[in-house]
Parts: C-alpha cells; structure tokens; sequence
C-alpha cells in the first residue's frame, strides 16, 4: 500500500498529515498514529517519507506489480541541504547508497524581497519585461527579444511553413 | 451545515493552485503590485504540491540564450514541430523569450543546478534540458511565492469561480472549501490566476488497484485548470490533444534522460530497432510536411513524439513486444549508472521502489518500456487548455484582447497547464507563464477594468449549497441501507471516478482499445457523460476527504467532456500515437490546420465549437543549421 507506518514509531504527530499532496496520510482516531487512508491515490513521492521526523513511514511497492522484499529510504537532512537515500533490492545482492544536493543556499535567504525593491517605472510597466529583466535573461546588455529583433513574422496558415 | 463561512475581501490577485504556474504568480505580482492584495488558495501544501512535489531531475525548458545556444524562435519551432503544426507560436515565444530569466533566479535562490565543467554552462540533458539536483525544487519556490503572497490558504480546494454580477463574464474571485476544517471560504477578488493542475486519471490506467496512484501526472492533478475555467465559461482550445507517454513499465519512470544523456535506445523483443520501418507508411498518413523520413535523417529533425509512439504501439501490435530500453551498455559505466538512479530518485521514487522490488538492475537486464493511458494537461509535449491572449507586441488581432495570459472572461489568467496551445512549458515555462499572468493582471486592475465588481449574498449562498450537497445526499441515504457501498440512492466518488475512467477509455481513445475512437463511438461517449453528469449531482461524500474527492471527480469530468467534444470536432487523426479517429485516418491540413476553441455555456451546458486560425512564425529554418 505504497506509504505505511511502523506502529512502534509513529507518535502521531501530524507532519506527514500536513505534507501529503494527496491528502491521503491522515491520524487513526483508535491508535492515534497516522495511516494511509487511499493507498490508491498514493503517487510514492515520499513526501511523507521526507517529513517524517521518527523515520516511521516507509514505502511497499504498490501491490499490482511489485514483488515483496525490496527497500527504498531516505534521509533528507535541511541543515546539511543533502538527501541520502539507501536501495537494497529484493533478492540482497544490489545494496546501493546514493547522495545528493538539495540546495546551494541557507534557505530562503536569497530570495528577494520584492515589496523592498525599487518600484518598477511607468516605462517598465508598460513594457514586456518582468522583474530583473532584461538582464536576468541574457547577462549582457541585450535586450529582449522580440519578432522584430530576431527578423520574425506572423503569417497564418499551413502555406507557410 | 454547520461549517463556517470564512470570507477573504478586497483580494487583488488570487492565485487558485500554487504548483509552478502559481508560484511564479504569486511572486511577481508583488514586484507589479506593491501594494496589491495577493491570497494563494492551495487544496494541498504549498511546499509539496502541485506536479513538482516529489522534485525534478531536469529542467526542461531553458533556452540557454546567455551562453548562445538557443533563440526563443528556435524553441517555437522544435515545438511546433513536436505538436504537428498545432501551436500558439505567440505565447511560445513569448514564453521562450523569458523562461531564461526564471531559471537564472532559480539558481540564485539555491537550486542546485549541474554545470558542464568544460564549458561552465549549465549541463545540457538535450538541446532543451538541463540537468539539477531538483528534490526540493518545489519548496525553494514555494518560498518565493509566501515571501511576495499577503496570505497563503493550505488545504483550501477550490471549487468554483465568483462571477460579477455588474457586467457579463467578468469574475469576481473564487469559493471552495478547507479539506481539515471543513470550512467555507470566498474570496473575493478582481482578478483570479488559474494555475491548478491537469488531469490524470480521467482514463483508464493500465494499472489495476493499488497500483492507480502509480500515474505518470500526479494523482491529485485532478484537472481543476479545466473544470474551474469551463466551469466559469472560459474558451477552451486543443482539449483534443491529449498526451500518451512512452515510459518504464509501471513504474512511469521517466525516459528524457535515459535517451538524451546516457545514450540509451530502445528495441523490440528480437532485439532490433524497429522505429524506422513504421516511418514510410506513417510519412503516408501524415504527409511529408510532418514527417519527412529522409529530410529527418540527413538533418537531425526530431521526430515528433506522437509518431514516436505510433511505432511502439504498431511493433508491439504486431506481435513483437515487449519493447525494452538497452540500458546495459550505458550502465557499465558508474558514473552514468549513478545519474539513472538519482534520476528516478529525484522525481519519480516510484520506479526505483519498483527496479528493487523485481530485481532489475538496468546494468545487467534491459528494462521494458510501455505506453501510458492518456493525459490531459498543457505543458509536456501537449497542449491542452484556455484560449489566451498573447502578448501586445507579438500576437495577430485574433490572439489579442488586452491582457497577456487573460482568458475569455475577464479578469480570468491563467499559468501553466491551464493555458491552452503553449506545449513544452514544463516546469521553468510554466513557473514563467505565471510571472507573465501577475504582471498583466496588475495592469488589467491598474487600468481600472476591474471597477464595479458585485457578487451577491445569493451567488455565495448557491454555491455554498451546491458545495456541501455530497455531505448532504450522504446523510438523507445512508440510513435507507444496512452498510456498505451499494445504494440505489447515491454513488460515491470512486465509483464515479471508476465509470468515467472506463467511459472514457471505451469511447474516447484509451489504452484498452488501442487508442482508436471515431464520430459513433464519440457520440456514445458523450451521451454516457451527460448521464454521469445526472449522476454527479446525487454523488455522496461520507467526510470532507471524500467531498475533496468528489469535487476533484467533478472537475475531471467537466475536463473529459471538453476533450470529447474537441475529439469530435477535430475530424482528422492529427497525433497518431496519441490517438486515432478510426473515421478520419490521416492529417488532413486542408480542413484542419486550425486551432479548436470550445466554449460550455454556463447556463445550459451546452458547447458551441469553433475553428481558430493557426499562426506560423514565418520561416521553417532547415533544423541542421539549428542542430
């Protein structure tokens, strides 16, 4: 039933409730611990996984096609901005141990602040660029393109093209 | 009913759906709107929604226009060429021209993007595709958005638009409801950016139980881009080119990557290439403006996918399947082993849960590959959705009324999947399509169109009604039956979710009948639709979960309708691969080399369907001198 919940682990706190994109991970009112209520509206995208802070959600192939037997985990650690995530397959003999970055930069500190910014000029509002153009595009002092600048027309219909 | 009714006044720009359309709104409206209300209504959580929620292990649309690899003009023409000729040209260029300067920002925020350590440039999957460390793509840019947004509604699923009650087809906001609390909420606002999701799930997938949440698009992709904005009035446009995806069995993983960056191919179960003997007769049925087999060879001129998938589904047809994608050769080498698993692992876990599970190690087997069910959505290499306006300085008079991305009702934008005849957006196109909407609906309510706007008590109580009636209907006939699902009464969600996914598949095109619909077929199904719509109104939801589930089923049967009356119209198999009008086999460019725009009046549920004109950029520049 991809995601499911170790008994021993869950605490019943709620992230993986909070997270869920499906809203398919919700709290058992008799054991108060979480539990996948539509196993078939489960995409697998550990999302829950990730969020998990006693790591008591794991995933079982969906029962259709995947045999028993088999182990994807993960770690996801915000501080470090690394995931780390274990394979093991079914029958032992691939054990694989893969990293990789999640981000470059503490988080949220370099995305701006756009009431702070300089208001745009009547000129810029009544132009086609958005904010931080033309220069976020090109990062030389080119201008946007337009048909007239790349020597381009509309013209309708099949003839011509 | 005992649910509050929380209401949100005096909103600027409400954001329904905050994948990476809604983000990319939400944040530049602040830029254009410094003292503007901004309100995200989200069914899910922002940090984890929308198609991007486990993560991307590409971007796959970057023009690389800052290291002189690419013009936006070259990317209207791959994707031209991809859609068989059915494009809006304006709004890809367009989109083209700025999706650039999204990516570059991404960057900065700590997107981990992989450089080639030779050229310094970001490292190229394709000619389109660059290659990140993408798990938490989604929460860096729904940081973005609750920076510049005023409030960010969680777990709000929206179910319908506010129209005004001063002026005809102008909204007013949006209604739905909290999936936790259960509450009502309105907001009221003079323009609204639809940037909810496609759809998944409204044919019949190839898996059976558990294994329906393995779709390609996410599951909770319940097409509400189309049934909030059919729902309201809004033209539609190409809702006929539904998508058909060539992918790992079961699992869906992705392919791209595999083909474009470790050099794998597939074969058939004798092990031989068997793509191009399909071309000639396929050159035949197309024409050779579509598919020029020795033009394609001599110049590298991409094959468009559809036709891609016309050979799989002839060869397996033909009796020798299964497909399989040769990964043996690439896997020998570590490094390119690595980077298929962390593939996988960075956008579609599932098939990596999958390969350890039957113990397929690509290194030493060749995985099969099959055909997906078909999908309705506008940014892969399809192009479902609202009929837009493009930009002043680019669209012709027929695709320009005033707002960039603003639909037919005024006020309405839209971003991403919503936005019809703008195919190869993924994820940077889309979050750019949303820069694009918040700008010009800053203007839009600048310039004063947004006066006047009057929603009545009544309209807010009707739909508070309309809400809550599964709830309702649930409680007047549970108690007529001892226990169980069975009631003569009522459905619930999954049993109507169950009949429209095996209407669909019967009648319009799906993977059990090979993708083969035409005009009779077609005309059944819409009959059967209209009944189901009957049945909609009794459907039961026994807690708020299921009433998100029925409103979702709602919103994927009003999309479903749509591509079956588009499907229709178009007389012509225009996408073989993606489905076929048994009635109408070829392309047939003398009639229809145009775009299909429909429109459902609110009022009487009835489509009026209309030819569009198709516009080119002008020349078709040989692709060897652009390869």
């Amino acid at each position: 039933m991809p995601t499911f919940v170790y008994m021993t682990r869950c605490d019943g706190c709620g992230q993986c409730v909070d997270i869920c994109p499906s809203d398919i991970m919700h709290i058992d009112p008799k054991v108060r611990r979480a539990y996948n209520i539509e196993p078939n509206m489960c995409w697998e995208c550990y999302s829950c996984v990730k969020a998990c802070p006693h790591n008591a959600i794991d995933v079982r192939g969906y029962a259709d096609f995947a045999p028993l037997g088999h182990s994807v985990r993960v770690r996801r650690d915000e501080e470090k901005g690394v995931i780390a995530w274990r394979i093991i397959f079914r029958n032992g003999e691939k054990d694989m141990n893969l990293l990789a970055p999640i981000t470059t930069k503490p988080w949220g500190k370099y995305i701006p602040q756009l009431a702070d910014q300089p208001a745009p000029s009547q000129e810029m509002r009544g132009s086609q660029l958005l904010f931080n153009e033309p220069k976020y595009i090109r990062f030389d002092d080119g201008d946007l393109n337009t048909l007239e600048s790349n020597g381009l027309k509309m013209q309708a219909g099949v003839e011509s093209y | 009913m005992t649910y509050k009714t929380v209401v949100e006044d005096n909103i600027d720009i409400l954001v329904c759906g905050a994948g990476l359309g809604g983000t990319g709104a939400a944040f530049e409206a602040r830029y254009w709107g410094k003292d503007k209300k901004i309100v995200i209504a989200e069914k899910a959580n922002i940090d984890r929604s929308g198609a991007v929620a486990q993560g991307l292990y590409a971007i796959n649309c970057y023009m690389g226009t800052r290291f002189g690899e690419n013009n936006p003009e070259d990317h209207v023409r791959y994707a031209r060429i991809d859609l068989m000729g059915m494009v809006r040209e304006d709004l890809l260029f367009d989109m083209a021209r700025h999706v650039d300067s999204a990516v570059h920002q991404f960057e900065e925020w700590g997107l981990p993007l992989m450089r080639n350590p030779k050229t310094g440039a970001y490292q190229r999957e394709g000619r389109w595709q660059i290659m990140i460390h993408g798990e938490s793509y989604k929460p860096i840019v729904a940081e973005a958005a609750k920076k510049s947004a005023d409030k960010v509604f969680n777990r709000v699923c929206v179910t319908h638009l506010l129209m005004d009650e001063s002026k005809e087809n102008r909204v007013a906001g949006a209604v739905g409801f909290n999936v936790r609390t259960g509450d009502y909420h309105v907001f009221k606002s003079k323009t609204v950016v639809v940037a909810a999701g496609g759809a998944s799930n409204i044919f019949k997938p190839r898996s059976v139980g558990e294994g329906a949440g393995r779709v390609w698009y996410a599951p909770w992709s319940s097409g509400s881009a189309y049934g909030l904005m059919i729902g309201a009035g809004a033209k539609m446009t190409q809702m006929e080119n539904r998508i058909v995806l060539a992918r790992f069995k079961d699992g869906y993983g992705p392919v791209g990557a595999y083909f474009l960056h470790l050099k794998t191919y597939t074969q058939n179960g004798l092990g031989e290439e068997y793509e191009s003997k399909w071309f000639p007769a396929l050159e035949e049925m197309v024409g050779k403006r579509y598919l020029d087999v020795e033009a394609s060879h001599r110049t590298h001129r991409p094959i468009p996918t559809c036709l891609r998938n016309h050979a799989f589904i002839n060869e397996v047809n033909a009796g020798r399947g299964p497909i399989h994608m040769v990964t043996m050769e690439a896997f020998q080498d570590p490094h390119l082993e690595e980077i298929g698993w962390h593939n996988f692992l960075g956008m579609t876990v599932g098939q990596a849960v999958l390969w350890a599970a039957t113990d397929v190690d690509p290194k030493y087997e060749n995985p099969e590959l099959t055909t997906s069910e078909p999908y309705v959505m506008g940014s892969h290499a399809t192009g479902c959705g609202a009929w837009c306006s493009g930009p002043e300085d680019i669209s012709p008079p027929e695709y320009y009324w005033g707002y960039n991305r603003m639909t037919t009702v005024e006020g309405l934008f839209g971003a991403g999947d919503a936005v019809g005849g703008t195919p190869h957006a993924f994820s940077s196109g889309s979050f750019t399509e949303g820069r694009l909407a918040a700008k010009a609906a800053c203007k839009y309510i600048d310039d004063g169109k947004a006066a006047g706007i009057r929603v009545s008590d009544d309209q807010i109580k009707r739909r508070k009604e309309e809400i809550y009636k599964p709830m309702e209907h649930y409680k007047i006939y549970r108690n007529e039956i001892t226990g169980g699902s069975v009631n003569p009464n009522y459905i619930n969600p999954r049993q109507g979710l169950d009949r429209l996914q095996k209407l669909m598949d019967e009648y319009c095109g799906g993977v059990t009948v090979n993708y083969m619909t035409n005009e009779k077929l077609l005309n059944i199904g819409l009959k059967k639709l209209k009944l189901l719509e009957e049945d909609l109104e009794k459907v039961a939801a026994e807690n708020i979960h299921e009433l998100l589930r029925a409103w979702e089923l709602k919103h994927r049967h009003l999309t479903s309708e749509s591509v079956m009356h588009h499907t229709l119209f178009r007389k012509e198999t225009r996408w073989p691969g993606y489905y076929y009008r048994g009635d109408a086999m070829r392309v047939d460019d003398e009639n229809w080399h145009v775009l299909t725009v429909s429109r459902r009046d609110p009022k009487t549920g009835e489509y009026t369907m209309e030819k569009a004109p198709c516009y080119h950029l002008i020349d078709d520049k040989p692709a060897a001198a652009a390869a």
